[in-house]
């Protein structure tokens, strides 16, 4: 049974290990720096499909069943998956997983669920209620264009604070191990609104959630930036990432040496026309399949804060002029079983 | 804070493409009237047919997957002109071709041209009135 530690952190007990991953990708994706990473890259977008929610279920329903041949195992043998989309009703997660006969948990994060897939899953299998648990996550851009902002054949400009809905899903399979990459804490997060209102800069409306759960996890934990090697935030950009490194600051808190940003590790923002970077519920998830964990199994990372953020805002919210509030989840990764604590 | 590390659009940057397309489209649009007229439409046509085949031509481009490439680097360019319009208008004619003629197609076509309609209607009827009413005496 996991133990609670401080506020928001919880301990696993056991040896937690994420048995295997598989992160999948579009056109935009593959021409990006992490493209070799990938487990699928499918360059038509539309997945073979005739609407862009069927092709986001695709991609869903390829990247689960690409984890599970990675981790040599069948749909009978998870006992529970956490999951969920950008989609109303989180369609594209229902959807593509209508067929697999897993046990579906349903999750709204927005783009933090992946870290927030993982906490519960982690939870579940530390308890042992279960054995092994799946969490995945997915986002298309023209599905959430087309829910979010304006039709995709529609001329409008980009501020240069927007940021660019990635095409991708992730997903990994949790069990009890004994080969990293091991999964050791989590920290939930709280909904945190500073009242940025522009939804064309949801950096910046994320990064006091941000803020607000790594200060509490360093607290809870009694540890400091300089003992983990990289902390990733899932998709604040780089606008969201210079406002997170600067409100950290002020607290006294410095991780700009060991700060990224998975919205900015996933394209070339220089040549992919993608203004801030990528975000969305998929843009954390497959760089943590196509980058991060593939990284924290060979000990190239050895401990990794990682930190997907979410806006809360729904297009009905933006047109009554609400602010827009945040949240992040943190999931703690290492190469090591122990040490640290 | 946040106004600090966001930066703004950069006007001379995007300004000049504006500028030029913009003016292109306007030129393609008296190249189109003279056109008309040199084909032996009537003076008073002229225009009209002219805004006709603008329309025309960024429905067709907006289908071909064209329009929105050419906005990105024209900006206000191509949104001012009644060229933005027809954008506006065959745009999410196309996108919600998924949801079905009626509901989908039909009653989302108007999503973002709806407003200038609705407004532009109703500025026409009040200024309409005024002109009526002034013309009483």
């Amino acid at each position: 049974m996991a133990k609670k530690q401080g506020k928001q952190t919880y301990l696993m007990q056991q040896c937690l290990t994420v048995r295997a991953w598989a992160a999948v990708g579009s056109k935009k994706e593959g021409q990006g720096p992490l493209a070799s990473g990938f487990d699928l890259i499918e360059p038509d977008s539309t997945f073979g499909q005739d609407s862009w929610e069927k092709a986001e279920s695709r991609m869903v329903s390829l990247t689960v069943a690409k984890a599970l041949s990675n981790a040599a195992l069948t749909y009978e043998d998870i006992d529970c998956i956490f999951a969920g989309d950008l989609l109303n009703q989180c369609v594209g997660t229902t959807f593509g997983l209508r067929d697999s006969g897993i046990p579906l948990f349903g999750l709204y994060g927005a783009c933090s669920t992946m870290a927030e897939g993982m906490l519960l899953a982690s939870l579940l299998v530390d308890s042992q209620t279960v054995r092994r648990a799946m969490a995945v996550t997915s986002s298309h851009f023209c599905t959430a264009e087309r829910q979010y902002r304006f039709p995709l054949e529609y001329g409008s400009v980009r501020p240069p604070s927007a940021q660019w809905t990635a095409t991708a899903s992730g997903a990994v399979v949790l069990e009890e191990g004994n080969q990293p990459p091991y999964l050791r804490a989590a920290a939930v997060g709280t909904v945190e609104d500073l009242g940025v209102t522009d939804q064309n800069n949801m950096g910046a409306a994320m990064a006091p959630a941000a803020a607000a759960t790594l200060r509490r996890f360093f607290a809870d934990t009694n540890t400091s930036p300089e003992q983990f090697d990289l902390i990733a935030t899932g998709d604040l950009g780089a606008i969201g990432s210079q406002l997170l490194v600067e409100l950290l600051q002020r607290d006294g808190i410095d991780i700009k040496s060991r700060h990224t940003d998975c919205g900015l590790l996933i394209y070339d923002r220089q040549k992919q026309d993608v203004h801030s970077g990528g975000s969305g519920c998929g843009c954390s998830a497959s760089v943590l399949g196509s980058y991060l964990l593939p990284s924290l199994r060979d000990g190239k990372i050895r401990n990794l804060l990682f930190m997907p953020t979410g806006a809360l805002l729904s297009p009905t919210t933006v047109q009554q002029k609400e602010s827009i509030p945040g949240i992040a989840h943190l999931v703690w990764l290492s190469h090591e079983k122990e040490g640290i604590l | 804070m946040v106004k600090k590390a966001s930066p703004p659009s950069k006007i001379a940057a995007t300004l000049p493409g504006a500028f030029l397309i913009g003016g292109l489209i306007c030129l393609l649009g008296q190249t189109l009237i003279d056109g008309y007229a040199a084909l032996g439409v009537e003076q008073k046509f002229c225009p009209v047919a002219a805004s006709c085949t603008l329309v025309a031509l960024a429905a067709l481009l907006t289908g071909l997957n064209v329009f929105d490439n050419i906005a990105k680097y024209a900006g206000a360019g191509t949104l001012v002109p009644i060229t933005g319009f027809a954008n506006a208008v065959a745009a999410p004619a196309l996108e919600f071709k998924t949801e079905g003629m009626v509901l989908g197609v039909g009653a989302k076509m108007f999503l973002i041209a709806g407003p200038v309609i609705v407004y532009g209607v109703a500025a026409g009827v009040l200024y309409g009135l005024i002109i009526w009413l002034f013309g009483l005496y």
